[in-house]
């Protein structure tokens, strides 16, 4: 199967969930979706497409908070990153992914602390870097903070 | 009766100060609770107050052993960002640098695994090869560690033909060190007695944690970031991926030593096949966009985000270092073992994890220390010797 049959396989079997597609190279692919849908998505890449889960980037924007989820499949060299957007930066919610996979425990803990997001469904949502007396509501990776200047 | 053993979070040696706590019950480890944070610097953050020409210098302080990893992930990313080409010359002189650092970071933890078995001459011999090393970068880039050659475009520094018999005659006299360490470890019984089927990371465990470099390798995971995720001079070179499928320490051991066969034969090859030509394509500005960068770092995959509005510093920049992955494996590699395998455990992530001397057991009803530092180290030593011992009967 070669890059393109792969990609457009993907494509239909995520069907309406993708809400934009974006090739940035034949490497790097960027798809929207929908926040209530992040756990069919990474069940289907994780369980499905066996793909490695590298990491997620939290990104603070004017539209609200981002969340990118990358994943790998090795064996053709694509990274996937499957990006949800959180519209309510007041109270930004989005379901964990960490009884899929292990590997997301640490990286929504982190997410939480540093910039606000709540993970529905996370075992154990405590400080992973912060320290347990950092001030509540505080989130640093937040465009609005100022720290403590 | 429930005693929890802490160990960390400081020590001198250690890359990323961690605080492990060990629940045991008489010899056994039950559970394993980890703290991070200890030295959080907050780089991501910094990073979106700098320039891109600064972040790279940045991001070489997160990690002071493989330095090189996270400027060579760092300028993958701000590439892909803006498409940027690199001349063949610099794809070159990239890998030299990333192998060689491979090579010396290997040995680094060899020797501190050794250590901490007890096999001090392992230890002094390991980190006499890794000076041969040290003294190429220091020729090549003017520091032993942290070597600013990574730029967006290329890299900063040539490497001078005139230079290249030296550093080929320095890789050839590595080989029979080399030879000599793997028979030295892969040959001993003791060894195999002391770390084969010790803190096995299963190959389902090792997905689930999204486990990376070596610690995947190790446990049947075949990923290579160098082979799957081109970059740099690799898929010019002719070189393996080194897997071994038991998950346990000795496989780890096994991994990171032909590992530094390989990068020698990388290193060589690439420093023959270098081509003529510039180091630097001096690109000049960046687009609107976001970029991807990874890197295979002795530890594993270095991944990189960046997010460009277009302006010389990025809005975001996401780091996520190969230990990252790696140490929450712990939590299911200590569970079943005997205390004294702890240590040489925890040690084979290689997060640099070297604050045995932080140890102390302590019960947790009265609060009275019940196992010093040194009482672990040497319950560690203790069992190799029991083993050598049978084995000289």
């Amino acid at each position: 199967m070669n890059k393109t049959e792969l990609l457009s396989g993907i494509k239909s079997n995520l069907g309406n969930k993708v809400l934009h597609w974006h090739e940035k190279s034949p490497n790097r692919i960027y798809f929207d979706i929908n926040p209530k849908d992040i756990v069919d998505v990474a069940k289907f890449f994780y369980n499905h497409k066996k793909a490695r889960f590298n990491i997620a980037s939290g990104v603070d924007t004017p539209k609200g908070i981002e969340i990118l989820y990358h994943f790998t499949l090795d064996n053709v060299g694509i990274v996937f990153s499957v990006r949800a957007l959180l519209v309510d930066k007041k109270k930004p919610e989005i379901n964990s992914i960490a009884s899929l996979f292990k590997g997301a425990i640490w990286i929504e803990r982190e997410m939480w602390e540093l910039l606000g997001v709540n993970f529905i469904g996370h075992p154990e949502l405590k400080h992973l870097l912060l320290d347990d007396a950092w001030p509540k509501g505080q989130y640093p990776l937040r465009r609005d903070y100022k720290g403590d200047k | 009766m429930a005693t929890i053993i802490p160990i960390g979070p400081y020590h001198p040696l250690q890359e990323e100060p961690e605080f492990f706590q060990l629940h045991v019950e008489g010899e056994k480890v039950l559970k394993l609770d980890i703290q991070l944070g200890y030295n959080h610097r907050g780089i991501e953050k910094l990073a979106e107050s700098k320039t891109y020409d600064q972040i790279l210098f940045l991001v070489e302080r997160i990690c002071g052993i493989c330095s090189t990893s996270h400027p060579m992930a760092g300028v993958n990313a701000i590439e892909d960002l803006g498409n940027i080409v690199v001349p063949e010359r610099a794809l070159y002189i990239r890998t030299v640098i990333c192998e060689l650092e491979r090579i010396h970071s290997h040995l680094l933890w060899l020797g501190l695994a050794g250590h901490f078995l007890g096999y001090n001459t392992v230890w002094m011999w390991a980190w006499k090869a890794r000076e041969a090393v040290c003294d190429m970068f220091e020729k090549i880039s003017g520091n032993r560690q942290s070597y600013s050659m990574m730029k967006v475009g290329g890299v900063r520094r040539d490497i001078p033909k005139d230079d290249v018999p030296e550093y080929l005659a320095a890789m050839d006299a590595l080989i029979p060190t080399m030879d000599m360490f793997k028979g030295a470890i892969m040959d001993d019984p003791v060894l195999h007695a002391r770390l084969k089927g010790i803190g096995v990371l299963t190959k389902e465990d090792a997905i689930s944690y999204g486990a990376v470099g070596p610690i995947a390798r190790a446990s049947g995971v075949d990923i290579d970031v160098r082979r799957d995720h081109p970059y740099a001079a690799y898929p010019r070179l002719d070189w393996k991926v080194i897997v071994c499928q038991n998950g346990d320490i000795f496989d780890k051991t096994v991994v990171r030593l032909l590992e530094i066969f390989e990068s020698i034969k990388m290193v060589k090859q690439a420093l023959k096949e270098m081509p003529d030509g510039s180091i630097d394509s001096n690109p000049k500005e960046l687009p609107i966009g976001e970029g991807i960068g990874q890197a295979e770092a002795p530890r594993g995959e270095v991944f990189h985000y960046v997010r460009s509005d277009g302006t010389n510093r990025p809005t975001r920049y996401k780091v996520r270092a190969p230990s990252y992955m790696n140490v929450a494996t712990n939590e299911t590699t200590v569970v079943g073992e005997t205390v004294s395998d702890a240590a040489i455990i925890l040690a084979a992530v290689d997060p640099c994890y070297c604050c045995t001397e932080r140890m102390a057991a302590i019960d947790r009803d009265t609060g009275k220390t019940i196992l010093t530092a040194k009482d672990l180290l040497r319950l560690c030593r203790e069992k190799t010797e029991k083993i050598a011992k049978q084995f000289r009967r």
